[in-house]
């Protein structure tokens, strides 16, 4: 059995299949990326996994155990944190008071908590920003903050959705390399991302996927050569020409 | 932070020793009314300030508090002080199949259930004559001819409220009232169980309104469901005291009750029931000019003052 496991996922709004019979496993300390086109489903299957949404079909398993019952505070509780694509800051509590309210998970400790969160911060370098109330910080600081949040409560498993998108390249750089350094802690990573720099820079393993349906898998080498991917970002028309 | 426990110290002792100075029965009556509409609004801040699920029923735990106190006296011939147990965990009982069911959802449900339970009870206890003694009401014996046990009275429930909400804003409980408030959907992948804590919110909050409804029957020693479960009067009361004073903030409410009840002691003689309507305007500029309520926005007042200080003061030299 895989460390983590999709098998077999349906996801349907009424008539429209958004995620369509989607399998994979991810092996402990990789990073798994997922890539597709705008609306090709990535981040309902990390919906799905966090059961934001109920999945239509499929189970989903986590060491072992079946998670895809589960409510979504459950499956933070057994060490699967994620991020929002479209930030979710907790807009009028300081950015430390954002990690803190994670961190509680380990501890209800108030002192501890703080201290955890404070660690937090400064890894993430969020550090001098650590009294600004959230609804302050620039979208870079926020997805920073999404992803601090979702460490202070010490997962095994982080969901990336699109952590790098809207960044400029320097702001990209700085979240690569804190990626590279979540990584490095023993963090086992699934990641969506638009940003081809980032997701073919860091990812073990790619998955790339299209209206719901899994097109490619590989190493970003294969993928970025696969001719299923680049029709699907490119257009008929240029993978034939090529 | 010694600053504040200086601050604190003295709030404290003029609060013990105001009603020595001041001998007059009317105006420790109005002291005690403060008392209650503060303990009042810390309960419904708790709840719909620090946690986001506004009520606009909470006439409904203050009544069933009341009345928790009155019918023991009524029915069973016993002190109504006991009520000051029994009228807080009737509100709790009350509290919890409502929490229950409107919890799991989202959006107003909550709410327009509590302002639905609050007319349901209303209602009930009006009806319900062989129970209730129905609009009749029910008058119970004064306890002590003086004011004074009352106000202490009083103020040990206020302090004990303001403390109760003070100790669970400044842990785990608080930053996850916080937290829910400010967004349902992160909270829950924080490993919130945001259902669990909303009701660890309100239960508090259901057994100090209750706590205030019965130490109000106590000391009024009459009450009828119109005026305990009152929509206008009790359940909207509190939540404009409460924005007056400062959403979310632990003495906003208080600072809101002081304001209410005086102006409404000051104009109720001369404008009768217009006074609300003065109450009102005064809410309405609050809202628009200090939308975080008076305590919300107290760094910024001290600030505007001192700019004035200092521009006097240059003006000076």
């Amino acid at each position: 059995m895989s460390y983590f496991e999709v098998k077999n996922l349906v996801k349907r709004f009424g008539g429209l299949v958004a995620v369509n019979n989607i399998s994979f496993s991810v092996e402990k300390g990789e990073i798994f990326g997922l890539i597709g086109p705008n609306g090709s489903g990535k981040t309902t299957i990390f919906n799905c996994i966090n059961r934001y949404y109920s999945p239509t079909g499929g189970k989903i398993y986590f060491k072992g155990k079946r998670i895809d019952k589960l409510p979504t505070y459950e499956i933070c509780r057994l060490g699967i944190g994620r991020t929002f694509q479209v930030v979710k800051p907790l807009r009028r509590m300081t950015a430390l008071e954002n990690v803190m309210s994670g961190a509680f998970l380990k501890t209800s400790d108030v002192a501890k908590a703080r201290d955890r969160a404070l660690e937090v911060l400064d890894f993430c370098g969020l550090f001098r920003y650590r009294h600004f109330p959230a609804k302050g910080l620039t979208i870079a600081d926020k997805k920073r903050l999404e992803i601090a949040r979702a460490l202070a409560t010490e997962p095994e498993l982080l969901l990336l959705d699109e952590v790098a998108a809207g960044l400029n390249p320097r702001e990209t750089e700085a979240a690569m390399e804190i990626i590279q350094k979540i990584r490095s802690s023993g963090v086992t990573i699934l990641i969506v991302e638009h940003v081809m720099k980032v997701i073919m820079g860091i990812s073990d393993r790619i998955m790339a996927i299209n209206f719901g349906k899994e097109i490619a898998r590989g190493t970003p080498q294969e993928i970025v050569n696969n001719e299923e991917v680049i029709k699907a970002y490119l257009g008929e028309s240029y993978a034939q020409g090529k | 932070m010694l600053k504040k426990f200086w601050f604190l110290s003295i709030i404290i002792v003029i609060a013990i020793i105001l009603p020595l100075i001041v001998q007059s029965s009317y105006y420790r009556h109005i002291f005690i009314l403060i008392l209650i509409w503060g303990a009042l609004g810390v309960a419904w801040n708790l709840l719909g300030g620090y946690t986001g699920q506004v009520s606009f029923g909470h006439a409904a735990f203050f009544g069933v508090g009341a009345y928790g106190a009155g019918l023991l006296a009524f029915h069973l011939h016993i002190s109504p002080w006991w009520g000051m147990i029994v009228g807080p965990v009737a509100a709790v009982i009350v509290s919890i199949p409502i929490g229950l069911i409107c919890f799991r959802l989202r959006g107003p449900y909550f709410a327009l259930a509590m302002l639905a339970v609050g007319e349901i009870c209303r209602l009930v206890f009006t009806q319900w004559v062989s129970l209730t003694n129905g609009a009749m009401g029910i008058l119970t014996l004064t306890t002590f001819s003086s004011k004074l046990p009352y106000y202490y009275i009083g103020l040990a429930i206020l302090s004990f409220s303001v403390y109760t909400v003070y100790r669970l804003m400044n842990s785990r409980a608080g930053y996850y009232f916080v937290s829910i408030r400010e967004d349902q959907d992160a909270a829950e992948s924080l490993g919130i169980p945001t259902t669990k804590y909303k009701m660890y919110s309100l239960i508090p909050s259901a057994f100090f309104s209750g706590l205030a409804g019965a130490f109000y029957m106590n000391y009024m020693n009459y009450i009828e469901p119109s005026v305990v479960f009152s929509l206008p009067d009790v359940s909207i009361m509190i939540i404009l005291v409460v924005i007056l004073g400062g959403v979310a903030t632990l003495w906003g409410p208080v600072v809101g009750a002081i304001i209410f009840v005086v102006l409404s002691e000051l104009l109720r003689s001369s404008l009768g029931p217009a006074h609300l309507l003065v109450f009102g305007v005064i809410v309405c500029l609050v809202i628009m000019y200090m939308p975080n309520g008076i305590m919300g926005e107290v760094d910024r007042i001290k600030k505007l003052l001192q700019r004035k200080g200092a521009r006097i003061g240059s003006e000076i030299t």
